[in-house]
């Protein structure tokens, strides 16, 4: 005869909540290194060809003085943006163990911002070996110390501002194909500025889009950084920046963890030729076929929330 | 009058056009393990999910714990274990982690966790495997974890969905003497979803058999096969036209003859005493008789008998 247990659940509080995600999500980390490595690969290769191809023609032209302290910041950018568990929340959505996590007193926020903090990690963890790879080949900080501390501070805290993207569209359509292809808005915030070049020596239509891209303010800041030293005008630019994007892309995924209608699940297989961007690109396929809420007529994926059509008269009462 | 577990008044849940739960009232006193039979797409899943706060109810109330699942589904979750369909775990963590994940999102502190794991451990058999990542188990084990999990936080009120789907009878067979286990010795109120007949016979003091949304019998198992009669003999003949029919339902003792797919189903109130005209009448009607058996009624006589079809006609 087992003698009845007297301990009882309760409400855990927010910040134990997200400490427990946030642990979990870290655990995975070191179990992933299909992910982890190509994510530093692809800004430790573009840093290597850029200079390599680039740093003669730049520096013999007068267009900068050191192309290599001006590709640090480009590589940080590479190393941490798009990097989230995005994919990993899809396969718990699909799996069905999203739905165990919301069975529990935990609050919704909760389990998204504990994703979060784990991602701050990771690309905190992503940055430090890209600047290591820096000083091994020459770059140094005209702030100093302190200045490498922000340096990867602020392109850690980009790349968390950008995760909201891929936990939105993770969130909104469960669906593996759209988390991977997540990366393509990567390209214009990484390419349309001044990766290769400053501003002064861009012409046209990509002079007009940098000036309007938040990246441009982000690499002035982390450029000034390396290359002039203390620049609080550049500095309060890139805060700004992150914060602008942070707010569009962290709002689209509260609004999508909220839930805003029913979303169907379509499993595609699909290879993502670049491995900078979610982890999507390293996770294993999902499941043959998505889960039902009851029987073949109503496939869909809950996600913390009611599949309730609009037409159903309640909606979620778990949010 | 003591609260019930589980509480439904014309619970309803409507997809566009299709209302998958269609004004569905249980009452479900506690302590007891209450059976939701019904084949694939009747509704067994919705209603679960909807007691389990994961959906809402397009209309109705719905009371778990003696709380409302719509208004307060906090509070429900902090009295509820769910084991969902498919045994929702996460493989890439050990049996350990995820219990110990679930019991610290319940709100146990490290000594609570520890002690819990314990106590869910000498409930559930997970074997050496626990420290394993649960991408190496097998069906039963995730199962069982999938139980264990739902145990972790000491709930009042266990939702298990479709609990042995897909298991050998061995595993099936281990679950089913769990959830025995945690009813006797613990008292804990069970709401299961099956669609196995055995199961529901086996496992349940009351069973409610669900087809198209609506709730179209309860009571306990033999109540609802006493419903539709005694016994009943299965003749499998090679035609089953009316004259034969007839013929059968002018026996003494022959309260109902049913024909479906080449089976004639005959309802009597003693077996013993009429398989012997029966056989008779057949041998009489010059039909060739390929199989006669004589057994008492199972939930699928009753299901055949409320919905005209098998419960795995149902499913395919």
């Amino acid at each position: 005869m087992t003698a009845p247990s007297t301990i009882r659940a309760r409400e855990g509080g927010f910040a134990h909540d997200m400490a427990a995600i946030a642990g979990r999500a870290l655990r995975q980390i070191p179990r992933e290194p299909e992910f982890m490595i190509p994510a530093l690969v692809v800004p430790v290769f573009f840093f290597v060809v850029n200079v390599g191809s680039l740093q003669k023609v730049a520096e013999s032209r007068g267009v900068v003085h050191d192309f290599k302290a001006f590709q640090l910041p480009v590589a940080i950018i590479f190393a941490v943006t798009g990097i989230s568990r995005a994919s990993t929340l899809v396969t718990d959505i699909q799996g069905g163990y999203f739905d165990r996590l919301c069975i529990t007193p935990v609050r919704r926020l909760a389990l998204l911002l504990g994703l979060m903090i784990a991602d701050l990690a990771m690309v905190i963890g992503l940055a430090i070996p890209v600047v290591l790879l820096g000083f091994a080949i020459g770059v140094r900080f005209a702030s100093g110390p302190l200045g490498v501390l922000v340096f990867i501070l602020l392109g850690a805290v980009w790349g968390l501002a950008f995760t909201g993207f891929p936990y939105a569209i993770a969130l909104k359509t469960g669906n593996p194909a759209a988390v991977n292809s997540s990366f393509i808005i990567f390209f214009p915030f990484a390419f349309l500025t001044t990766s290769f070049a400053p501003k002064e020596a861009l012409t046209g239509w990509l002079s007009t889009i940098a000036t309007y891209n938040p990246v441009t303010y982000l690499l002035a800041g982390l450029r000034s950084l390396v290359l002039t030293g203390w620049d609080g005008t550049a500095l309060l630019k890139s805060v700004a920046a992150i914060l602008g994007v942070g707010v569009v892309s962290i709002g689209l995924a509260l609004a999508a963890l909220r839930g805003a209608g029913p979303a169907r699940v379509t499993v595609v297989r699909q290879w993502r030729p670049w491995p900078s961007g979610s982890t999507a690109a390293t996770t294993p396929p999902a499941p043959s076929a998505p889960r039902s809420s009851s029987g073949a007529a109503w496939t869909s994926t809950s996600r913390c929330r009611s599949a309730a059509p609009r037409t159903a008269s309640s909606s979620n009462p778990v949010t | 009058m003591a609260t019930a577990a589980v509480l439904t008044e014309a619970i309803a849940r409507q997809y566009g056009d299709v209302r998958a739960v269609d004004g569905v009232d249980i009452a479900v006193p506690e302590g007891e393990i209450y059976g939701f039979l019904g084949p694939n797409g009747a509704g067994k899943s919705t209603l679960i999910r909807i007691l389990c706060t994961l959906l809402t109810p397009t209309s109705g109330r719905a009371e778990v714990a003696g709380i409302d699942v719509a208004a307060h589904p906090g509070a429900v979750r902090l009295r509820i274990g769910v084991a969902l369909q498919d045994a929702a775990l996460d493989d890439r963590q050990t049996g350990r982690e995820l219990l110990r994940l679930q019991a610290r999102l319940y709100g146990l502190r490290r000594h609570e966790i520890d002690q819990r794991v314990d106590e869910v451990l000498r409930m559930v058999d997970i074997g050496d495997a626990f420290d394993r990542r649960i991408g190496t188990y097998s069906g039963g084990m995730k199962r069982r974890l999938d139980l264990a999990a739902a145990l972790v936080h000491n709930p009042d009120i266990l939702f298990l969905d479709e609990p042995t789907t897909g298991l050998d009878p061995a595993s099936r067979a281990l679950v089913w003497h769990e959830v025995r286990r945690l009813n006797q010795n613990l008292g804990m109120t069970i709401f299961l979803t099956t669609q196995y007949l055995e199961e529901a016979d086996e496992l349940a003091d009351r069973v409610g058999i669900i087809a198209h949304g609506k709730l179209v019998a309860e009571g306990t198992p033999d109540e609802l096969k006493r419903s539709i009669g005694t016994d009943v003999i299965v003749a499998r003949v090679s035609r089953a036209t009316e004259d034969v029919l007839a013929r059968l339902r002018s026996i003494e003792g022959v309260d109902q003859v049913d024909v479906h797919d080449g089976e004639i189903s005959v309802r009597v109130r003693d077996g013993a005493a009429a398989i012997s005209p029966v056989a008779i009448a057949l041998a009489a009607c010059e039909v060739e008789v390929q199989s006669l058996t004589l057994r008492t009624p199972t939930l699928d006589d009753v299901f055949l008998e409320l919905t005209g079809t098998h419960i795995e006609e149902e499913d395919q």
